[in-house]
């Protein structure tokens, strides 16, 4: 499991300190499924980091016996003026995945044809994104971040990335941060409202839509 | 381990294949963008330090007259240059070096000392593989002979490139602290070129400013290369025991600013 206790993180800026996360307190055991929602602003990827492990908190603890996996479809780490298949060589490198093994299951994913072969500075946003959530799947996670899955991609694209995620790995944990309520609804089954750098959370999904609804404007 | 996290147990064989393989796969990613796949691609990594000491050896042979020593100049100019790109190129790689790579934070297997690591030993084997390759193709032009002592010009030649590791590790870390390193080192290395022993030698120093001139750590090293060179044509002054005392303490400091550095990571 996943467990984050009383953690703050805090950041100095020029005009003082800006506290971003205050007292976070979360736990995500094997399997579950949490979505944390909240507005642009309130802490969601400063709590994704944490999690992600690139950040450290300022004061309190994070645990995890689980591997978790970098935020879906993540492109940043990848190198543009490298192929898609050197960027799929270097994760698999990392994670001692052999890319052979795994090309086809991502050039069929990807449907990138001969461009799979190109720098990813000549992709378009949506091959990117292809390459990326792809490449995602070439390891397997216990836990999986997902940070504010947006509308990349056609309706089909959607389908087959939810068909891996939720179905083909429904045994998997998933943290996800979206301000999305609808699409949390759908995924998780324990959501949480950050709101201002406070984390509350709610066991019945309900309660937490209400009170994210009554704190939109914050 | 960074404070405020537990891993699970691994043991400390599987953390040293993991390192392994992450240095590796670090290495070819970097050889791959930096050099890419056209014309010479990754040959440059050596040619680059080449044609520096190349030049320099030229200038230097020009003016061997002014010199009016008896010397092996094309030999003096080749061990000179080489031992200054190790001491300045491997820092200068490793200062900034986790910036750009932040993002790579995200797969838990990659930690900072492995991207210090990777730049570090891709920029030592470079000036490595272009001091060799000099040597070989001046000595088969015939413009220096052997090193009468190789032995002892690998020796020197792996105690300068341990100085410039350490010191690369411990710029590296400390640039993530203040960013002012990376301002200060370019100027600061071109103030150091006069007193790191590249173009002169110690014993032709004057004996007043000699023995301040013998607490450069890099001076230590340069002469240790050249003895081993050419050491039967001059009287080598270094102390082994002198620069390995700065190497161990580089590393100390490197690693122990390295575990600090966490903190400092701020994603952009």
């Amino acid at each position: 499991m996943i467990r984050l206790e009383n953690v703050n993180k805090v950041y100095k800026t020029l005009r003082g300190q800006h506290h971003v996360l205050r007292d976070i307190n979360l736990s995500v055991e094997k399997g579950q499924k949490i979505g944390i929602l909240g507005r642009n602003g309130a802490g969601k990827s400063t709590l994704i980091r944490i999690v992600g492990g690139v950040e450290q908190p300022t004061t309190g603890r994070l645990y995890r016996d689980m591997s978790i996996s970098w935020p879906l479809a993540y492109s940043g780490a990848f190198q543009s003026s490298l192929t898609g298949f050197d960027n799929l060589r270097f994760i698999c490198r990392i994670y001692d995945v052999d890319p052979y093994d795994k090309l086809d299951q991502v050039e069929d994913f990807a449907e990138l044809g001969k461009y799979m072969f190109e720098p990813l500075g000549t992709y378009s946003a949506g091959m990117r994104a292809r390459l990326g959530f792809a490449i995602s799947l070439v390891v397997e996670f216990d836990c999986f971040l997902i940070d504010e899955v947006t509308g990349v991609g056609d309706d089909r694209f959607q389908q087959r990335c939810h068909d891996e995620l939720f179905v083909k790995r429904a045994d998997r944990a998933i943290f996800l941060v979206s301000h999305n309520a609808a699409f949390v609804r759908q995924i998780c089954d324990k959501a949480a409202v950050l709101t201002r750098g406070v984390l509350s959370s709610f066991d019945d999904m309900d309660e937490a839509y209400n009170f994210y609804q009554e704190h939109a404007a914050e | 381990m960074a404070e405020g996290e537990k891993h699970p147990r691994t043991s400390f064989m599987r953390s040293l294949a993991i390192q392994k393989r992450v240095v590796g796969a670090l290495m070819l990613r970097e050889m791959l963008t930096r050099y890419g796949r056209h014309n010479i691609g990754f040959l440059w990594l050596f040619v680059e330090p080449m044609i520096f000491t190349v030049g320099v050896t030229l200038i230097w042979t020009a003016f061997k007259s002014v010199h009016g020593i008896d010397l092996p100049i094309a030999a003096f100019a080749v061990t000179g240059y080489s031992s200054v790109l190790v001491w300045r190129n491997i820092p200068g790689r490793a200062v900034g070096a986790i910036g750009p790579n932040l993002s790579l934070m995200y797969h838990r297997n990659v930690k900072t000392l492995d991207i210090f690591m990777s730049r570090i030993f891709l920029e030592c084997i470079g000036v490595g593989a272009s001091f060799f390759v000099l040597s070989i193709l001046f000595w088969a032009i015939g413009w220096l002979d052997l090193p009468e002592n190789p032995s002892l010009v690998v020796e020197g030649w792996l105690m300068l490139a341990w100085f410039g590791m350490g010191l690369g590790l411990f710029l590296g870390s400390f640039s993530m602290r203040s960013e002012l390193i990376d301002k200060f080192w370019h100027p600061v290395t071109y103030l150091m070129f006069p007193f790191s022993g590249a173009a002169y030698l110690a014993e032709a120093a004057p004996p007043t400013v000699r023995p301040y001139l013998l607490y450069v750590p890099m001076i230590h090293g340069v002469e240790w290369v050249r003895d081993g060179y050419f050491g039967s044509h001059f009287t080598p002054m270094y102390s082994p025991f002198y620069l390995l005392s700065w190497n161990l303490a580089l590393t100390f400091f490197g690693l122990v600013e390295l575990r600090n550095a966490r903190k400092y990571i701020v994603p952009q």
